[in-house]
């Protein structure tokens, strides 16, 4: 009776049902555990709270909100401020790793060193220690609004945060950011029909050098030329505080600092490590070939070590996006510590609450993931 | 005639090479010197009170006067002792079984990881019918409940993160699921909402009266999702084991268990050392959010050492002191696992 327990795909299927039964006892458990505690608290469960009013302050804010409005914006303030910091940071980061990363492969021992020294820095400690650092350290030791530090007249910083000035109508800029893709859409036909002709006669384009142009150049200029043509709300002092403009909070420069510069030490690895898988060999081969050092980075390296970068580039900012949270520690607007926090606390509904912040950032994993799984596959060494 | 040379080749190669040299040695100097006479110099060492420091650096005495704080927190002073003991117990106990030359090594480690935690819980926390006096977590803090909750958090997390990994590359496809779900869930969500989560929804689903202590919340928050990240970089030591090496083990006639505990693990853990060490460090770093909650861990204490009204305006000496235990503790442990890949390199001829 018992030799049919030999057979593996049977005791496959039983311990397979026997873990499915344990793991659904154990959440019936859990769930009946909490609706027994919830009705003696008193919790009424579901997710009318959002469209109730919050009567929450959000001090900072690009939504408009206002505490009279729902518990619904509420959370899309939160997640706006989260994007915003995220987004403002993963570009500086990016910007940071990749030169920090490219100066500790320079055949300048000091140069390379500091950059090490960097990288070992800010990998070694704790992000909150820099969030807090930067807000109760540095930013509290800023200057008060009378003796601002000032950038050019126009931006000021001091302990009450940034001060930058805002465009009173977006018609210029609106021309200018026109103008800009009108640019690069002509910068990525002239490549591709650089390429082509390259491909049919042999004979070669400054494509890159048309690029910095059209790319790097122009654009400047375009800005320029867009916010000339602007009326600007200039911050300005009076009595107290600098009116007019717009005020990046300190919570949201401190946030901003501690992310940017702590994910560049681990983005800085991923790039040198991206560029020290090139073999030597390819490099090699390149210059058997006669191509010009300039050429041998863009042509050989480069194609070569970012298939290697990206995948950890990705998943550095996802880190720095999931880090954001880490303004809760210093009441930076963002989702946790409004939703998570402040609205948890005056609505009361911890489940609901919790699911849906941890719904959202799992739908922004997963989209970045499904983004890294669909580059690797488009790009994947074809060997062998 | 060598060493200028170098010099000459590493540093001042070209004039460009030169000029950037300059200007780094110049950025160098403009930091290092306030920074040195901020830090050393000027600072003030000696004294009992904030009237004593005088000088434009440092207040030393600050860190000095609060240093058992930093290390204990809030624990009781006259039960300090226990804390030392358990400490020196870890110590003596790793530093034993590092030893190559010990009997029974891996029983011995089996046994301390076993033992160890249980007494260093019932040594801190007394009562239980022990005859020592109670200490509640509440006034656990500082550097003690940084490390209480790494190694804890560890603990659970190592072996978790182990069987996961093995769940991920199960044959079984329930336990595949189950596994890349548990991975997957904690590796997708920040740390700061998972410590929110474990103090607000475990009291919650737990049975009513049945009261999980508020630190246990946080080690069981921080451990799933460590365990998440490690069975990912277990995962990454199981798939550089060749197959070859579980189809012989088959052949001989092994069970699953036995293949996993005799051949694939000790030559995937091996591999897996360096990124399992890194996510501890990430763990030891990741221990100040529980800051979020209230439980005051070495940067928590410093932070609320702040709020102090007879030492205002020391922000940065309290964060230079606990920056620099973080970085000291994170950099030995990738300096020792960075040691150890080298070794494992050269031991295989590579």
């Amino acid at each position: 009776m018992m030799t049919f327990l030999r057979d593996r795909k049977v005791r496959d299927i039983l311990w397979q049902a026997a873990g499915a039964v344990v793991l659904v006892a154990l959440v019936w458990f859990f769930v009946r555990n909490a609706s027994e505690n919830m009705v003696k608290a008193g919790i009424a469960s579901g997710f009318q709270f959002l469209w109730r009013d919050s009567g929450i302050e959000v001090p900072f804010n690009l939504t408009g909100y206002r505490p009279s409005d729902t518990v619904l914006a509420l959370l899309w303030t939160g997640i706006v401020n989260t994007l915003l910091v995220s987004a403002v940071s993963i570009v500086v980061a990016t910007a940071i790793g990749f030169a920090v990363g490219l100066l500790r492969l320079s055949s300048n021992w000091l140069l390379s060193t500091l950059a090490g020294v960097y990288v070992e820095f800010v990998r070694n400690i704790p992000l909150l220690f820099f969030v807090l650092f930067w807000y109760f350290g540095v930013l509290a030791a800023l200057p008060t609004p009378r003796e601002s530090l000032s950038f050019l007249g126009v931006t000021f910083l001091n302990r009450r945060g940034l001060s930058i000035p805002t465009p009173n109508d977006l018609t210029g800029l609106r021309l200018s950011l026109l103008a800009i893709v009108v640019l690069v859409a002509a910068q990525w036909g002239l490549a591709r029909w650089a390429r082509a002709r390259q491909a049919r006669t042999g004979r070669d384009f400054p494509t890159w050098a048309v690029g910095f142009v059209t790319c790097g150049a122009l654009p400047i200029v375009a800005l320029v030329l867009g916010g000339a043509a602007t009326s600007w709300d200039v911050p300005t002092l009076r009595g107290f505080n600098y009116r007019g403009g717009f005020v990046l909070v300190p919570e949201f420069v401190a946030l901003f600092a501690a992310l940017s510069t702590y994910t560049a030490g681990f983005i800085a690895e991923a790039v040198r490590g991206g560029i020290l898988s090139v073999r030597q060999g390819q490099i090699d081969a390149a210059r058997a070939l006669g191509l010009t050092p300039g050429r041998i980075v863009r042509l050989v390296v480069i194609p070569l070590a970012m298939p290697v970068i990206i995948p950890p580039l990705t998943s550095q900012y996802l880190n720095l996006i999931k880090n954001s949270s880490f303004g809760a520690a210093i009441a930076y607007p963002e989702i946790v510590a409004v939703f998570m926090g402040s609205a948890l606390v005056s609505t009361g509904q911890s489940i609901e609450i919790i699911a849906i912040t941890l719904a959202i950032y799992l739908t922004l994993s997963l989209a970045v993931s499904l983004f890294m799984n669909w580059y690797d596959a488009r790009h994947r060494m074809v060997t062998r | 005639m060598t060493m200028i040379a170098r010099l000459r080749q590493r540093l001042f190669a070209t004039p460009i090479d030169a000029a950037i040299t300059l200007v780094c040695l110049y950025i160098l100097w403009r930091i290092s010197v306030p920074l040195v006479h901020w830090l050393l110099l000027d600072a003030t060492w000696h004294g009992t009170s904030r009237d004593d420091c005088k000088g434009s650096g440092a207040c030393w005495v600050f860190v000095r006067v609060r240093f058992s704080q930093f290390m204990y927190g809030q624990y009781p002073v006259s039960e300090r002792w226990r804390v030392d003991i358990v400490g020196a117990l870890w110590v003596l106990v790793t530093a034993a079984l590092s030893w190559r030359g010990l009997p029974h090594r891996r029983l011995a480690t089996l046994a301390a990881v076993v033992v160890l935690p249980i007494v260093g819980i019932v040594l801190l926390h007394g009562g239980w019918g022990t005859g020592l006096s109670l200490v509640e977590t509440r006034e656990w803090g500082g550097l003690m409940l940084t490390l209480f909750l790494t190694i804890y958090a560890g603990l659970i997390a190592i072996p978790l993160g182990i069987l996961l990994a093995l769940g991920r590359r199960s044959r079984l496809p329930l336990v595949r699921f189950a596994s890349m779900v548990f991975i997957e869930f904690w590796r997708g969500v920040p740390i700061i909402t998972v410590i929110f989560l474990a103090s607000l929804l475990l009291p919650l689903i737990m049975p009513t009266g049945f009261d999980l202590d508020r630190l246990a919340r946080a080690v069981i928050g921080l451990a799933f999702v460590i365990a998440a990240y490690m069975a990912e970089a277990v995962r990454g030591g199981l798939q550089a084991v060749p197959d070859g090496q579980t189809e012989a083990a088959q052949a001989l006639g092994l069970g699953y268990w036995r293949i996993q505990r005799m051949i694939v693990l000790p030559q995937a853990l091996r591999i897996a050392l360096p990124a399992m060490t890194n996510e501890v460090i990430s763990l030891f770093k990741s221990t100040t959010l529980v800051l979020i909650v209230s439980i005051f861990d070495l940067l928590g204490i410093a932070q609320a050492a702040l709020a102090d009204p007879a030492w205002v305006g020391m922000n940065m000496e309290a964060y230079v002191f606990a920056g620099a235990i973080y970085w000291f503790a994170c950099f030995a442990l990738s300096q020792w696992s960075r040691r150890r890949e080298r070794r494992l390199l050269i031991a295989h001829g590579r």
